[in-house]
């Protein structure tokens, strides 16, 4: 919506017997909105479903990145003595409490990320997204790691056998036979990102618009369960609505999860060859 | 460790116990709960009445005023602080439960619209406001200010200010759906102070001492004078909020489940005594009218 055509009909109330009052009814509102509290309070699952997307997909993609790379490293490269540093150094990471890493995300990476980026709204979901994938980044690689080390070693010795290097012996036979494993962490990774709380009620702006921008403010249904079941008197609209977003959220990470599990165990049937 | 070893553990323990659970029975205990703009001032109060009355355990939290009126009709909470008067329907649902709510003002305050220092508007009408709230002004330079997008900050919908605005500036129209909701009004103040481009609202405290932060004038319609809720010094102006010649004026409240009766009682006559009001000068709030003369003239 154009500001300047959104603005016509007001200056039209402008020129009525009541120039004073603040009246601006002629003005159609948008009907896509999570906004509870008010004469006629609006229930949109729409910007909340997207809010929570373009924070949980950035996020998995990112962490996915680092996580299976790590994963890699940790399961076919690195020796013994440096996986016994690095292991323990990223499951570190994912005991940070998250408020801590919220913090750090509104304090610091907002203003970083504007300075570099000029984004029109400072907290937006990508830096909610960048500090959720801190999160799921130990998720992925350790789930990655035990996937291909559940890789049979002869597999391994085989194409070394057969001239392979090292890199082609990773790329064309482990990660492929460990396949179903990767993406039962990056599955899991992803639910723990639609589930993760904290970090984007500090982060992300919270605003519940309709956008598929990850730039902009977004409201996820964690954050929005988060901020409001506290404050609605019990069994009323807006308790009742919450609960439904949080029967959304469960069916999401639920199927998720039970995509994840399903991968695992075709993994597993497959390599039991 | 012996029989006799453990026994005697036991006995410390048990011993420790009760002495925990007499020395929590031999005071009354008065919990607050809800508005976050009242928090600072509703734990002044506490302290400044604990120091008096050793007796008595006033702990204050807040939340928003949803949430203390919520605790009250749960039956949560003592008392609950509110920046808004209670909803029909929140009274009713009280009833319910079995609690006749009962209203007690007990201050006033300045609802101010904040935006950061490097703006250079410096007042707004009402009807702006509202219209940049809700989304129908996006740029400051429809405003007369610089060709930038207007970035809004707001509270979450928990919160009594966010209700004030929506019913009183807004006329309950939505707000805008980039509106960014903060969890208070101290993060409003941060990130209207970190965005040149931010407006924000809260009550006048949160806002006067940051100074990186500007408090505009708000005036009533395009005829009126822009009012500031300032004096020249930089605290609250006590006669245009009690004349409510500051368009955006309101009370502060405290709720009782039903009239409110011993210790409870004491407290809330304390509050709108001398002491009570002299507090809430010292935050920065406005004392309620009546009282306000007894305050001054301390």
């Amino acid at each position: 919506m154009s500001s300047e055509n959104a603005l016509e009909p007001v200056e039209k109330v402008d020129a009525a017997p009541r120039p004073a009052e603040l009246d601006f009814d002629n003005v159609p509102q948008t009907v896509r909105l999570w906004q509870p509290v008010g004469q006629n309070p609006k229930y949109s699952l729409l910007p909340l479903f997207l809010g929570s997307s373009l924070v949980a997909l950035p996020a998995t993609l990112v962490a996915t990145l680092f996580g299976v790379a790590c994963g890699v490293y940790l399961a076919e490269v690195a020796g013994k003595r440096t996986r016994e540093i690095v292991k323990p150094a990223i499951e570190l990471l994912a005991g940070v409490p998250s408020v801590v890493i919220g913090f750090f995300c509104l304090a610091t990476l907002a203003t970083l990320l504007q300075n570099l980026l000029h984004t029109t709204f400072r907290l937006n979901a990508m830096v909610g997204a960048l500090g959720v994938s801190l999160v799921i980044v130990p998720v992925i690689a350790t789930m990655t790691d035990d996937a291909l080390r559940a890789v049979p070693g002869f597999l391994r010795e085989g194409a070394h056998a057969l001239g392979a290097n090292n890199w082609e012996t990773i790329t064309r036979v482990v990660i492929p036979a460990g396949a179903s494993g990767l993406v039962a962490a990056i599955l899991l990774g992803m639910g723990r990102a639609l589930g993760e709380t904290m970090i984007v009620l500090m982060a992300t702006g919270n605003a519940a618009q309709v956008t598929l921008n990850p730039f902009d403010s977004v409201r996820t249904m964690t954050a929005t369960i988060a901020a409001e079941l506290g404050s609605v008197p019990q069994g009323g609209e807006q308790y009742r609505a919450l609960f439904l977003v949080g029967a959304l959220l469960f069916t999401l990470t639920f199927i998720i999860n039970l995509v994840a599990e399903l991968a695992v165990a075709r993994m597993r049937r497959r390599l039991a060859l | 460790m012996s029989r006799r070893g453990i026994a005697a553990a036991t006995f410390v323990l048990a011993a420790g116990m009760a002495g925990l659970t007499f020395a929590m029975a031999s005071g009354d205990t008065i919990t607050v709960k809800g508005s976050d703009t009242m928090v600072i001032l509703g734990q002044r109060w506490a302290e400044e009445y604990m120091k008096e009355r050793k007796d008595v355990t006033v702990q204050v939290t807040g939340g928003g005023s949803g949430t203390g009126i919520a605790a009250l009709i749960n039956g949560t909470t003592t008392l609950a602080n509110s920046s808004r008067p209670i909803k029909a329907e929140e009274k009713d649902a009280a009833k319910k439960n079995g609690i006749d709510v009962v209203e007690i003002k007990t201050a006033m305050d300045a609802l101010a619209i904040v935006v950061n220092a490097a703006n250079p508007i410096d007042h707004l009408t009402l009807k702006q406001v509202g219209m940049i709230y809700s989304g129908y002004t996006n740029n400051w330079k429809q405003v007369g200010g610089p060709d930038k997008k207007i970035i809004r900050y707001s509270r979450e919908s928990s919160s009594g200010t966010y209700a004030y605005l929506k019913e009183n500036v807004l006329n309950n129209r939505d707000y805008a759906a980039d509106v960014q909701t903060m969890p208070g009004t101290s993060a409003v103040a941060e990130a209207v102070a970190k965005d040149p481009n931010a407006i924000g609202y809260g009550g006048v405290a949160y806002f006067a001492t940051n100074p990186k932060l500007k408090i505009l004038k708000v005036a009533k319609d395009e005829k009126s004078q822009p009012i500031s809720p300032l004096n020249a010094d930089g605290r609250p102006n006590f006669e245009v909020v009690w004349s409510q010649t500051y368009p955006i004026s309101r009370y502060l409240y405290v709720y009782s489940p039903g009239q409110p009766k011993g210790a409870a009682r004491e407290y809330l006559d304390w509050i709108l005594g001398p002491r009570g009001q002299e507090i809430v000068e010292k935050v920065e709030y406005v004392p309620m009218p009546g009282h306000a003369q007894q305050a001054a003239s301390n």
